[in-house]
């Protein structure tokens, strides 16, 4: 089947292009719900959501593994289901699940998986995958006998056994262990290194904070924002001033009303929360109001929101208000 | 043609027949070593010669017909099962093959193991009964179109199933008392003409009697109708996976 000319192949052109995807799964529950997205050439993607928000199904669309209801993806220039031979043999997926062959070796499988996407054999590539993954050693042991996180590194290397462009590693560090973790983000730095696009979806925020370029936030099947890391962080950032007091608050003075304050620990923390982008923080004016009142504190400190604290302020509110 | 894929799939799956080789032969040839003992040799010498041809054996094309029919349909359904039950089937549903890959994999696979399996039984037959096969070529050819063409139908089974018990029940259910009653130890001729009618509804007559023709010359159907309906089964097999593969019915939703 030849495949048909590509739609769009300069580098700047997003290299996938998901436009209107819903999915409505035979059961009748909606899980997606028109899914617009681009993913830049050459970047880290993490896609974050709570438990069912979608993430798995919007990827296994991609990859082509489940069937969306309408709407297409375009993957570097072809669309994944007119195309899927020339799209497909682009890209590597590590399933959410440690769904192994228990029987294989791990050397067979990873081979396997290289036959599979229709690649020639090429043993001294698999064998680098395996040293770079520390599963040299362990290439000749049954799969069974494995332990999860080697299993999750077995997943690893099979998605990577033919050299895919795009990589999607779905919650890659879920039930993972800290060293793996760390193999696995080095791994995943060398690629981007190398001009691999890659996307992942995770539940450790610190970690997409830490890794991703670009953060798209899904909820109940629709995407609720997606942006830089940086200006995402800096557009919801939210700063909070915590203060001891010395003598604990039943409520807000009346003077104080107005102010964005919260009481906690029993009256006895008073908490001020103030958006970054605003010129003035108002923390000068808020100081001296409470001098003005005598209510003193023996403790200050301010923290900056975390993506996390982004996160659930984001998938609380009401659609629409968080872009 | 993604020839890399095709044979990927298909030396997995052999490699999953020879971890299990002496489980996969032991069974079959002892059961028809059994059948051998029984019928061709206890039963078979109280019974007179069928069209002039020894009871004993008579009866070997059907007993290879029940073994590779049985052998096709379970070898190729727990093939395509295993990975849908283990959740590994997400790397074939992603990869760059083709329905028509997939099936050449699978069924390419599981009927070469019938084949083999086929062929083990016809020399274990030659321990028990001396026999002639009168048109060999044609003998291979009823062999590999039924080991694919039911492999094919036992893909379909491994498609269809949600449970291990729905893998076992078509060919314990409807396979084995078909092989039985389409004539692997008896002649159609030797029915009361009512059932001589009825069984023409049963496609295993048509192998078996077909298979039957290849070795001793003698039919209880005409051997372009047991062709035929072989190619016709074959063909509505295969189309049913055209459009499974098409709809994703099962497996991509
Ligand atoms: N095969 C299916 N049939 C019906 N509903 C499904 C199926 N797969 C997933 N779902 C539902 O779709 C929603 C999204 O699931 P999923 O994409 O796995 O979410 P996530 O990966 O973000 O946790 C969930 O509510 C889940 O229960
Ligand atoms: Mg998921």
């Amino acid at each position: 089947m030849p495949a048909s000319k590509a739609i769009a192949t300069e580098n700047s052109a997003p290299i996938i292009w998901v436009q209107g995807i819903n999915k409505t799964y035979a059961s009748g529950f909606q899980a997606l719900n028109n899914i617009n997205l681009e993913i830049k050439r050459g970047e880290i993607f993490a896609l974050l959501g709570p438990n069912g928000a979608g993430k798995t199904t919007l990827i296994s669309i991609i990859c082509g593994i489940v069937n969306s209801t309408s709407g297409i993806v375009i993957a570097d220039g072809y669309d994944t289901v007119r195309d899927y031979r020339t799209v497909r043999a682009t890209i590597g997926l590590v399933p959410q699940e440690l769904h192994t062959d228990s029987f294989e070796s791990v050397w067979a499988t990873v081979k396997f998986s290289r036959g599979l996407f229709g690649k020639a054999p090429n043993a001294p590539y698999l064998e680098k995958v395996l040293r770079d993954l520390s599963l040299w050693d362990k290439r000749n042991v049954k799969i069974k006998e494995l332990s999860g996180g080697m299993k999750r590194r077995v997943l690893i290397a099979k998605a990577l056994a033919h050299e895919p462009t795009i990589l999607f590693l779905d919650e890659p560090s879920a039930g993972v262990d800290v060293e793996l973790r760390h193999d696995m983000w080095r791994m995943v730095r060398e690629l981007r290194a190398k001009g691999t696009t890659i996307i992942l979806t995770t539940h450790y925020i610190e970690e997409a904070e830490d890794m991703a370029d670009r953060i798209g936030v899904i909820n109940k099947g629709e995407l609720i924002v997606v942006e830089d890391k940086n200006v995402l962080m800096r557009k919801l950032g939210k700063k909070r001033l915590t203060l001891t007091l010395r003598q604990s608050l039943a409520s807000i003075p009346a003077a104080l009303i107005g102010w964005n304050l919260t009481l906690a620990d029993d009256g006895s923390t008073l908490i001020y929360t103030f958006d970054t982008q605003e010129e003035e923080t108002g923390i000068a004016e808020l100081l001296r109001t409470l001098s003005e009142h005598h209510i003193e504190f023996k403790d200050l400190r301010s923290t900056e929101s975390s993506l996390e604290d982004i996160f659930v302020s984001l998938v609380h509110q009401p659609k629409g208000n968080a872009s | 043609m993604n020839i890399y894929g095709i044979r990927a799939i298909y030396h997995f799956e052999m490699a999953r027949t020879f971890r299990t080789l002496w489980e996969s032969i032991a069974a079959p040839v002892l059961t028809t070593s059994l059948y051998f003992i029984v019928f061709g040799k206890a039963i078979g010498s109280r019974m007179g010669e069928i069209d002039s041809v020894s009871y004993g054996a008579f009866i070997i094309p059907g007993l290879v017909m029940l073994n590779l029919l049985n052998e096709s349909i379970s070898n190729a359904s727990f093939g395509i099962y295993m990975p849908r039950w283990a959740g590994t089937i997400y790397e074939l549903l992603s990869a760059p093959v083709s329905w028509i890959e997939v099936l050449i994999g699978y069924v390419g696979a599981a009927a070469t193991k019938s084949v083999m399996l086929g062929i083990l039984i016809l020399g274990t037959a030659r321990i028990f009964v001396p026999y002639e096969i009168a048109h060999p070529w044609w003998m291979v050819a009823f062999l590999l179109l039924t080991a694919v063409t039911f492999s094919l139908f036992g893909f379909i089974i491994g498609l269809w199933a949600d449970n291990f018990q729905k893998l076992q029940v078509v060919p314990m259910l409807v396979v084995t008392p078909l092989t039985f009653l389409g004539g692997a130890f008896y002649s159609i001729n030797m029915l009361p003409p009512l059932w001589q009618k009825i069984t023409l509804f049963n496609p295993v007559v048509y192998l078996i009697s077909g298979f039957r023709w290849s070795f001793y010359g003698i039919a209880d159907v005409n051997v372009a109708m047991s062709i035929g309906m072989t190619f016709g089964f074959l063909t509505l097999c295969l189309i049913f996976v055209w459009w499974v593969f098409k709809t994703g019915y099962k497996i991509r939703n």
